[in-house]
């Protein structure tokens, strides 16, 4: 079928992709810089055309548990915040982990921590890819690097939610979701009238109830219901992993970016290979489950590895933990909203990695 | 043999005065002796039989003593995250709106962590309906002051009664949504009497049926005792009720439609 070609920006492409993959609620509650998302989606009335249930919450928390509601009715239901707003949601966040509910949550993240800043950062890796809220679990991390991407994430990430009945991220920035670029939208898919066997929509005499809860008052039951868990992320781990190389195979040295950083960092590689300095880049997409085992083959290849990252270094403990000790691996990062520029990234390539 | 007949005689379907309701499980009930609770569900059970709801029906528990209200009441169940219940019963209900949707809270559930999320839900005129136990205090976790504990109450966390200079009011919530445009029907009852059963479960009827009328939030509060909290013997607890809760927290409608116009 034809992909629709317009020019939008990733917050807006979130949203009309939302309605094209045939969500069936939107919950969320205005902050800087995602709002468009909430704003879109009121100005395009999708309640009226798909029947997507659209609802402003009083809180991010409220918004949460909305989705959790929504989510253990089998439906395709998502939120979407920035930073101080997803800290809020950790409570739901956990709750929907435990109860194995499906669901796709967006963060376009600014700086903190505390209010922090309305611009663009990456700090939220921590929170995003190793929990968040209490308790052992994981959600399953998609990095956007692209407006194109931002769309097409959703309707990945509502599948991918639905096969693992597990919640989904999309861990973008302020940068991808406010710049505009064209993107190809997907034709809209009818939303689905499948109920799925475990989903709370009123008991019929052909089955038993059901029940959505994360609780478990015995210790030994909760403890099998963890090492399910650890066994379905385990699963995720083997069979999720998605990752873009650019200009790896003849690479001297390493860099590993995702998001706004990775296209900094596409640029970094074409300067120092002006320079003569053979780099490539490997783009984490999904970051949990993160290309460990990608990561540590090319570290058998190259000289020295460096992690940039909008953060103090974060996700570079991920890389750290892949190559195992294999080659020097470095952080670079800018904080508070500043994005790294290509210049940057090859000084610090060169005085870190290729100098140190 | 004689007395076998009799026996017989007694058990015929006709003579059936009271039975085990359906919607009840087997489970054995996690409450105290004496606890509210269990009449409350009883109630609850038996209306969404009486009326034909098991298969609409989908309920949110609380956090709170009846966390594990969905292991006895045979329908479909949500357990919400504590004092989230509203947020959630309302997405259920904008997602299945010709279900039967419910929450069942406590006092700590729905006027302390989760005043916000029934506030709003109320004033959204969210089409559900929200059963509230007051006990006037915070049971599962042991006792502590809720902030319906009325003042001079003794609780874990007010050992010499409750000071309201130092730890400020109760917290009179089913008198605050009654003032919301949402809601559509807001009573308070109680179930410490055969004759406050048959009101509650008169109300509670209306409840029910009012949802289907898609007119807004019904809110019932059920004014309880909580004898192990409140360190009582359950005779004690429902005479304490009495003399101290029910003057505090008088029985009655505070909101309800007008029968004529059904506004
Ligand atoms: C976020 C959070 N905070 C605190 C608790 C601990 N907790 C469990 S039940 C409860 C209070 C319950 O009191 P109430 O709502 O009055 O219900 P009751 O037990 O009296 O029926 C609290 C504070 C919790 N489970 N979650
Ligand atoms: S602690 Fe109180 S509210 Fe909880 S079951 Fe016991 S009597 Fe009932």
């Amino acid at each position: 079928m034809e992909r629709e070609l317009r020019l939008m920006k990733g917050n807006e492409a979130v949203a009309e992709a939302a309605i094209r993959a045939g969500a069936d609620g939107y919950f969320g509650y205005p902050i800087t810089p995602q709002s468009e998302i909430l704003e879109y989606l009121m100005e395009a009335k999708p309640y009226e055309t798909t029947g997507m249930v659209v609802l402003q919450a009083e809180s991010e928390l409220a918004a949460i548990n909305m989705v959790y509601g929504g989510a253990a009715c089998g439906k395709k239901v998502m939120t979407t915040s920035s930073s101080p707003g997803i800290s809020l949601k950790q409570e739901g966040i956990t709750y929907i982990a435990g109860a194995e509910l499906p669901c796709l949550i967006v963060n376009v993240v600014r700086g903190g921590p505390g209010l922090g800043t309305i611009q663009p950062a990456q700090s939220d890796y921590f929170q995003a890819v190793k929990g968040g809220g209490h308790g052992d679990y994981h959600l399953i991390v998609l990095a956007p690097a692209s407006v194109q991407e931002m769309a097409d994430f959703v309707e990945l990430g509502f599948d991918l939610a639905f096969r693992y009945r597990n919640p989904v991220m999309i861990l973008s920035d302020g940068a991808i979701g406010q710049m505009m670029e064209k993107v190809y939208l997907n034709p809209h898919r009818e939303r689905s009238k499948d109920v799925p066997e475990w989903a709370t929509t009123g008991k019929p005499p052909t089955r038993s109830r059901n029940i959505i809860t994360s609780l478990d008052l015995d210790p030994e039951a909760q403890e099998r219901f963890n090492l399910k868990l650890v066994a379905k992320y385990n699963e995720i781990r083997e069979k999720e992993v998605r990752y873009e190389e650019f200009q790896c195979d003849d690479a001297d040295y390493l860099l590993v970016a995702y998001g706004t950083s990775a296209r900094v960092c596409q640029k970094s590689v074409q300067l120092a290979r002006m320079e003569g300095i053979r780099v490539g880049l490997l783009r984490p997409i999904t970051l949990f489950p993160f290309p460990s085992e990608r990561i540590s083959v090319l570290a058998d290849r190259v000289k020295g590895i460096l992690s940039v990252e909008m953060s103090a270094g974060q996700m570079v403990e991920d890389v750290l933990l892949a190559v195992n000790g294999k080659v020097t691996v470095k952080h670079y990062g800018r904080m508070g909203g500043m994005i790294p520029t290509p210049e940057e990234v090859v000084e610090n390539l060169r005085s870190k990695i290729i100098g140190g | 043999m004689a007395e076998v007949t009799g026996i017989k005689e007694i058990i015929k379907p006709e003579n059936l005065v009271y039975k085990r309701t359906g919607i009840m499980t087997d489970t054995v009930l996690s409450y105290c002796p004496g606890c509210g609770h269990g009449t409350a569900h009883r109630i609850l059970a038996e209306l969404i039989e009486e009326e034909g709801l098991q298969s609409k029906a989908i309920g949110v528990s609380p956090v709170g003593c009846s966390v594990l209200l969905y292991n006895f009441l045979d329908i479909d169940w949500q357990e919400a995250a504590h004092g989230r219940a509203p947020a959630v019963a309302t997405a259920i209900k904008r997602l299945l709106p010709d279900r039967f949707v419910f929450t069942y809270q406590g006092d700590g559930d729905l006027a302390a962590i989760g005043t916000a999320e029934t506030i709003h839900a109320c004033n959204r005129g969210e089409n559900f309906l929200i059963i509230f136990i007051n006990n006037g205090i915070y049971g599962m976790t042991g006792g502590q002051m809720a902030p319906t504990t009325i003042p001079g109450m003794k609780s874990s966390t007010s050992p010499f009664g409750r000071d309201v200079r130092m730890m400020g009011n109760p917290l009179k919530m089913t008198d605050i949504v009654a003032t919301l445009p949402g809601t559509y029907y807001v009573t308070r009852q109680s179930v410490h009497t055969p004759a406050n059963v048959k009101k509650t479960k008169r109300a509670l009827r209306k409840a029910i049926q009012y949802q289907f009328h898609n007119k807004g939030t019904c809110f019932v509060e059920i004014v309880s005792n909580c004898p192990s909290g409140w360190k009582m013997t359950p005779v004690e607890s429902i005479r304490w009720m009495e003399e101290n809760m029910l003057p505090f927290y008088p029985l009655g409608d505070m909101k309800v439609p007008d029968e004529k116009t059904g506004k």
